[in-house]
């Protein structure tokens, strides 16, 4: 028998806490000034503090790509940046994509092809997938599959996304 | 006869009605709901799997503003006593894991505490700085090295069958012209859906609880409040909207539901509590199993003897048990059967269906095991099957209720090209690939639930039907509103599929590919209740040309009510409604399955799957370039979302295959790679061309609809498949899934 003890604290002392202060960030083109510690991710302040949800937490690692979001046109994993290094940046989520009667073409057709079941990888994947048509570089379905590939999709969707991310590519031409 | 109908939506292929709001990110998933003056948890998991939780130091963190409780067992309140209050609709046999219960430590990740606090951001940081001190034991976690120890199950869980035994299986082996014997083994899985396992907890100021949870049903949950925490049915109401993906993981009340709703009734807040996904690596597991499968054949190739053993996990608390070998004694004709099902409890959590628990496994050692077998026999593999074709069911002695598996085995081969393959391994190259073909298939049940459904439609022809079912991305909602629309005749905008809500009539866990069976049925027999209604109403108009009709002579079609043999003869159903003067008819229904039917007939869906990898000669990596999946699943209501469904189980037997595995360090009893980056799955560029194709079934006895459930059948066979297409291609065997690059060289 052996014990084990734990906590992170090394010293057995506590940080002092920086208080939360007023973070503004430009949202779907719309200025949001939200109370935040600075230890709070992009993600965190979008989903909890923002109140938008079609962003996706699905590891906080970086490791899935269900977070991604385009900040000045760029696919992110906001989960990775905190929101106070965000300031004064154009940020774009799902919700400044398209809406349920006026939808981006990549909203489109992943609804035609079905390129996703659970929906959960689905605003991550979009946004993804117009990072890339920004960046500009995949035309071919192997170059979409590679640069797609940072966005997990655990339903497997994988062969419609690709369908539908090759129409819109495709439609741009 | 009609034909010119608009409102005939079974088996056709609509989008997702809930499309639009998954593409937009407004679908609410339960860690999202918005509710006032919420608290957030963080829970701490334990880092030793066996031994005792000494002391918590939880002063030091309740020091920091902001941060409100630290739950463990050393505060939590008294509550239900007795194991049958924690036991859930599909919990094995055994004492159920208590949450918080006392010092005892069972498993590696098991929550010690719950740090509540203000913000996230300060529940995270107060735990991970919470001082927890342990007393460590000795733990066993390996099933390989404890296999001898395995014990036949006692009573298992809902739905376990013992394994089969039939004629004299090493008599039957005696007689074989040629025989195999191996052993097969793939580690343990996690079911990792994408959307992290959380609650929402909406404490309202009456005392009563909305908790949106992460669950595959919300009934079960909300039973298993009831019986923990003492609530009634209505200060517990259990919501779940949309799932972000379950697999099983969500078929047992998990312990988020446990913490948030302890936190809510104690401090009297809502709450959000969010897993991380590495704590999702402690909510349940496919096992880790080792198979052992013999075989041998007659001088024409047919099966003489079958033996296969299966060996798995569980936990000290649990007996969890699947069906892994039992099919091997029904999906091929064999006189002389000896299966064998042991588990082993160690000091892990409970392993937990994962889709096609059971199934998925064994068909990898069946599988792999005929094609290793049709190699020694000299025979085609699909060839093989077919002289080995079973036309019923010998371990129940019971007639098929429908089976096409000869037409599945046709249509895929010619869809795939299988005439042209060669036997000989290494004989097919593309440049430094070496090409491999492989096929095999599987059976799973055709089940069906209990289940109840509410229809209600307005003055203005909107309908609603609701039942508490789930959705994780199955297309539930959808086949709930083509079955509605099609059965009173409506176009599907016209109807809302409400369920996930304890508030909606009953229905079961979302699980066993059972729910379009189960409220697909419930759903069209409510539909019909309300359309009997409608008739009565429409027989009352004046000058009515449906008077006299009876039920069965009428359809609804088109927005339509109409003699069947004189469709010319019909009323506007607005019309009905309008001239009724009702602002609203309801109806309500429940099913259940035909006791008869299932004495008299053995139902099951089959595949067949065929495969085509490339391997790289030098550096052994494998790459699935093309799959062709066949199922027989009964009627298809929507081909899009079958097709879906269908198209995930190949992306996840290719991850089976070649890249899934959670691994243990046994020393420690942890798993190691427990997130997504070092847990492998499928991305996009690990999948290529995958063909879906359903040979339809016309069932009769094995529900209303005719359906058999398409979640699971299509995941079988796929591994197998991928193994023996990589044997083909290299003329290397492996054994151990999953077959990592290590493993060819």
């Amino acid at each position: 028998m052996s014990t084990v003890s734990t906590t992170s604290a090394a010293d057995g002392q506590l940080r002092p806490l920086v208080p939360p202060s007023p973070v503004t960030l430009r949202i779907n083109g719309q200025d949001h000034t939200l109370q935040l510690a600075p230890w709070t991710s992009l993600l965190d302040a979008l989903r909890e503090y923002a109140g938008l949800t079609g962003t996706k937490k699905g590891c906080d690692h970086g490791q899935c790509g269900a977070c991604t979001v385009l900040v000045d046109g760029k696919r992110i994993n906001s989960c990775l940046t905190l929101a106070v290094l965000q300031e004064g940046a154009d940020i774009t989520t799902i919700e400044g994509l398209g809406s349920e009667h006026a939808l981006h073409p990549l909203q489109q057709a992943f609804i035609d092809h079905d390129a996703f079941q659970c929906g959960y990888c689905t605003p991550g994947q979009i946004c993804s997938a117009q990072g890339l048509i920004n960046e500009g570089k995949a035309q071919t379905e192997d170059e979409i599959r590679e640069l797609m590939s940072g966005n997990v999709c655990r339903c497997g969707a994988y062969v419609g996304i690709l369908a539908a991310v090759k129409e819109v590519v495709d439609a741009k031409r | 006869m009609s034909t010119d109908s608009n409102t005939k939506y079974v088996g056709k292929a609509p989008s997702r009605v809930e499309g639009p709001l998954k593409v937009t990110g407004q679908a609410k998933y339960s860690a999202e709901f918005s509710v006032p003056d919420l608290v957030y948890g963080y829970v701490v998991s334990s880092p030793v799997a066996k031994g005792k939780i000494r002391k918590i130091h939880a002063d030091k963190i309740l020091a920091l503003p902001g941060v409100i409780q630290v739950f463990s067992h050393e505060n939590v309140p008294t509550l239900a006593w007795f194991d049958r209050s924690y036991k859930d609709d599909v919990a094995p046999g055994g004492s159920p894991f208590r949450p918080l219960h006392d010092d005892e430590i069972k498993f590696s990740q098991q929550p010690v505490a719950l740090v509540v606090a203000e913000t996230f951001e300060l529940a995270r940081y107060a735990a991970s700085v919470l001082e927890i001190e342990y007393e460590q034991e000795k733990h066993a976690t390996d099933v390989e090295a404890l296999r001898e120890k395995g014990q036949e199950p006692g009573s298992g869980k809902t739905g376990y069958k013992p394994p089969v035994r039939r004629g004299n299986a090493d008599k039957g082996l005696s007689k074989a012209e040629h025989r195999i014997k191996q052993e097969y083994i793939h580690g343990t899985q996690h079911h990792n859906p994408m959307e992290i396992f959380g609650a929402t907890v909406h404490y309202h100021p009456d005392g009563k609880l909305t908790v949106y949870d992460k669950t595959q049903g919300v009934y079960n949950c909300q039973q298993y409040l009831k019986k923990v925490f003492g609530l009634s049915a209505d200060k517990a109401r259990v919501v779940n909207l949309f799932m972000g993906g379950g697999f099983g993981a969500g078929l047992r009340p998990q312990y988020e539901l446990f913490l948030s709703v302890l936190a809510a009734l104690e401090l009297k807040r809502s709450i959000r509590l969010s897993l991380t996904r590495q704590q999702m690596f402690s909510l349940g597991h496919r096992p880790h199993t080792v198979q052992t499968v013999e075989l041998g054949t007659g001088p024409g190739g047919e099966l003489l003897g079958l033996k296969h053993k299966a060996v798995h996990e569980t936990s000290r608390f649990e007996e969890y048990t699947e069906n892994v070998v039992n099919w091997s004694g029904m999906l091929y004709q064999c006189p002389d059967v000896h299966l064998e099902y042991e588990v082993v409890p160690l000091d892990v959590f409970t392993p937990l269906d994962m889709r096609a628990p059971g199934a998925a496994t064994g068909s990898i050692g069946l599988e792999v095991a005929m094609d290793e077998m049709a190699y020694e026999a000299g025979i085609d593999p699909l060839e093989f099957r077919r002289r080995n074709y079973a036309d019923r069911d010998q371990n129940e002695d019971k007639p098929f209720s429908s089976k096409k598996l000869r037409e599945v085995y046709d249509e895929g081969a010619r869809r795939f090209g299988w005439d042209q393959r060669k036997m000989e391994p290494r004989s097919m190259r593309e440049g430094n690939k070496l090409v491999g073909w492989g096929m095999a298939g599987g059976v799973w049940d055709a089940s069906m639930q209990k289940a109840a459904a509410k229809a209600s439609i307005t003055a203005d022809g909107k309908l609603t039907v609701s039942s508490a079912a789930g959705e994780n991305g199955t297309g539930t909602y959808t086949v709930m509103t083509q079955i509605a629309a099609e059965t009173l005749g409506l176009p599907m905008e016209a109807v809302t599929a409400k369920l996930g809500d304890t508030t909606l009539p009953e229905a079961p866990v979302q699980g066993g590919s059972w729910t379009a069976a189960t409220v697909g049925s419930a759903v069209k027999s409510v539909c019909e209740a309300l359309g009997e209604k409608l008739l009565k109403l429409a027989q009352k108009m004046d000058d009515s040309p449906l008077k006299g009709a009876k039920p069965e002579d009428v359809e609804f079609v088109n927005g339509l009510i109409r003699l069947r043999k004189e469709p010319r003869q019909s009323v506007v159903l607005r019309d009905v409604l309008q001239v009724s003067g009702e602002r609203e008819i309801e109806a309500d229904s429940s099913v259940m399955p035909n006791p008869l039917n299932m004495q008299k007939y053995s139902m099951h869906a089959h595949n067949a799957v065929f495969v085509e990898v490339q391997v790289d000669e030098d550096l052994g990596t494998i790459h699935v370039t093309r799959v062709v999946n066949v199922v027989a699943a009964g009627r298809i209501i929507n081909q899009k979302t079958a097709r879906s469904q269908v198209l995930g189980s190949v992306v996840w037997g290719i991850s089976m295959a070649l890249m899934e595995e959670t691994v243990m360090d046994h020393r420690y009893g942890r798993y190691m790679n427990h997130n997504y980056a070092e847990y492998h799955v499928p991305v996009n560029a690990d999948v290529r061309d995958i063909e879906v194709h359903f040979v339809e079934e016309e069932d009769p006895h094995v529900n209303p609809l005719g359906v058999k459930g398409i979640g699971e059948v299509g995941l079988l066979g796929v591994a197998a498949a991928i193994t023996n297409a990589v044997y083909h291609a290299t003329g290397k065997r492996v054994r151990s899934l999953p077959l990592t690059i290590d493993k060819l060289l």
